[in-house]
């Protein structure tokens, strides 16, 4: 029997998707050998509210920290509690999202632990005594399956890779009292800036629709917006041309050094789909491409491709998928 | 100011790889080998401080064989001062086998910054630099792309899922340096010439027992060759009609 940890990761108060993919992650690793999976959950008062999903998504326990400094980030003493959580929870796997929050988290909690850990996972499962994953390597170019020997066994999941299931259980309860002062971490976030409250995450959308060096001009980008306001469920994310030229932000760039994003759908607007670029959502589902270029490398992955001038093809397929949408 | 930067050495990855006969690593014949990307913004960043303030000592620090020396050459051409080589048979995919190796060598450096890259392109855990400043029981920020250091304190921007966050840290400290940072500089034919004559030391690497390994290495499935169904606005509707009918995703 083994019990799994699931770190549930919240923004605002509010569990992220990815929190019920670890829940999910978990339920499946426990579930192969009749083990518990215990969620863990950091917020200000009032976090607790989180539990009943976390439940509902399979935690058989919801480990509850509440404390004024955990409203915002606290890597020390978010690290330091959930190490302590492992530590003592004989816990054979934790696993941990791959996130901005999670990326930081999971290495501080297996250096503490002495303890391996693989990040960006695609696949968990037990194999005896010894955990296995896949974890693409060189860019998404090769695919590795990992041995983790260590027990606990760290792993964070890449996003997107295990959809949520419902599966209900009792999610009882328990607190957990910080370790330390989390007033007094040495690393503290000052401020947090969000970018349009209704904009959905590039890790967490469904669709996303992609521009590059094709538009011009950052002027020419609510092209771009405009197409995924009619898909309704899209994110908006940019090529590193896009992000080092300032027509979008950082945060926004898809590929090898940015974002890796696999979205059901992915539309690639005036995107000739330059390695670095296809690293970063070679994975979606189903690819869309616009380009007037029809040797554009991004051709030769895009299920559906159209050749022609995107500032024509682009507001078409808006209209058309706005229209195709309100038909339901 | 005193600071170290770790850097790694990877494949160009604008290649087909193939995998190797022994099944858990990519054949490295006919590979060309280049400083990883991150890393090179971690040097930038460091060479910035150092421009700034002369009296800045700037050290290089590369796990690997001895072919990781050409990497630390280049950090040193760039005008990094000083480049220590932790000599191991090969890099080890276990990133804390790596951090433990590391912060062996860091940990009486008396660095006030130790940068990393955030992650690297080949293993791409971007795990390394997290566990040496944990290990090192250092404050550490991972993923930064805006870096102010005033004295002893410094603050950092890190790009968060749709936002950024603002953090403030002490020196000294461990930072993991992301995309936007800087654009890393060329090195100049002058540094190329003085970089010969700067000091790389070479030690053994304590490399303890790893628990995580690879045991296989594949192809990932390719995905179904493209595929162009039309031109211009023409094609719209037959696009619009596949989105519905054969990928179902509207």
């Amino acid at each position: 029997m083994a019990n799994v940890f699931a770190f549930a990761e919240t923004r605002n108060g509010e569990l992220r998707k990815i929190a019920l993919e670890a829940v999910t992650a978990a339920r499946s690793v426990a579930d192969a050998t009749g083990g518990q999976v215990h969620a863990f959950v950091a917020g200000a008062t009032g976090i607790e509210h989180c539990a009943a999903q976390l439940a509902k998504y399979g935690a058989d326990e919801v480990v509850v920290a509440e404390h004024a400094a955990f409203a915002k980030y606290n890597p020390e003493a978010v690290a330091a509690i959930v190490a302590e959580r492992v530590r003592t929870g004989g816990y054979r796997v934790a696993i941990f999202p791959t996130s901005a929050l999670g990326s930081d988290l999971a290495p501080r909690v297996a250096a503490k632990l002495g303890v391996g850990l693989v990040t960006d996972v695609t696949e968990i499962k037990l194999d005896g005594d010894a955990v296995i994953v896949k974890h693409p390597v060189n860019i998404g170019k090769v695919l590795a399956t990992v041995k983790i020997a260590s027990n606990p066994a760290l792993v964070a999941i890449r996003a997107n890779m295990f959809t949520p299931v419902e599966s209900p259980r009792a999610g009882t309860i328990q607190r957990a009292a910080p370790v330390g002062d989390p007033d007094a971490s040495r690393v503290v976030v000052k401020e947090v800036k969000l970018g349009g409250g209704t904009k959905l995450d590039l890790g967490e959308a469904p669709v996303i629709v992609s521009g590059g060096r094709g538009l011009k001009g950052p002027e020419n980008f609510h092209l771009v917006e405009d197409l995924a306001a009619a898909f309704g469920n899209a994110a908006v994310g940019a090529t590193r041309v896009v992000t080092d030229e300032g027509w979008r932000p950082h945060s926004d760039q898809i590929g090898q050094t940015g974002r890796l994003v696999s979205p059901d759908l992915y539309v690639a607007v005036g995107i000739s789909g330059a390695i670095q670029h296809l690293a970063g959502m070679r994975t979606s589902r189903t690819i869309v491409a616009i380009n007037k270029d029809k040797e554009a490398p991004i051709f030769k992955i895009a299920d559906y491709g159209i050749v022609g001038d995107l500032f024509e093809v682009v507001p078409a397929l808006t209209a058309a998928v706005k229209e195709a949408r309100a038909r339901g | 100011m005193k600071i170290a930067v770790c850097i790694k050495r990877v494949p160009d990855m604008d290649v087909r790889f193939k995998i190797a006969a022994i099944g858990n690593a990519v054949d490295e014949a006919g590979l060309k080998f280049d400083m990883n990307d991150f890393d090179s913004w971690a040097v930038e960043a460091a060479l910035q401080i150092k421009d700034r303030d002369a009296a800045t000592e700037v050290v290089v620090v590369s796990l690997g064989t001895d072919a990781v020396q050409e990497t630390i050459r280049k950090a040193l051409a760039m005008g990094a001062d000083r480049g220590v080589e932790l000599k191991a048979d090969h890099i080890p995919f276990d990133g804390l086998a790596i951090a433990r190796a590391l912060a062996a060598e860091l940990k009486d450096g008396g660095y006030d910054l130790i940068l990393f890259g955030k992650q690297s392109a080949d293993s791409s855990n971007g795990v390394v630099g997290a566990m040496v400043g944990e290990l090192l029981g250092l404050p550490l920020v991972t993923a930064i792309s805006k870096l102010e250091i005033s004295g002893q304190k410094g603050s950092a921007k890190r790009e968060i899922e749709g936002g950024q966050e603002f953090v403030e840290f002490p020196l000294p400290a461990v930072l993991t340096i992301d995309q936007g940072l800087n654009i890393a500089r060329y090195p100049a034919l002058k540094g190329i010439m003085a970089a010969k004559k700067k000091p790389l030391e070479v030690k053994p690497a304590q490399l303890a027992a790893q628990t995580v390994t690879v045991t296989q290495m594949e192809l990932p499935p390719e995905r179904a060759p493209g595929r162009i169904i039309g031109e211009g606005v023409a094609a719209v509707p037959e696009l619009v009609r596949l989105l519905q009918t054969e990928a179902k995703v509207l």
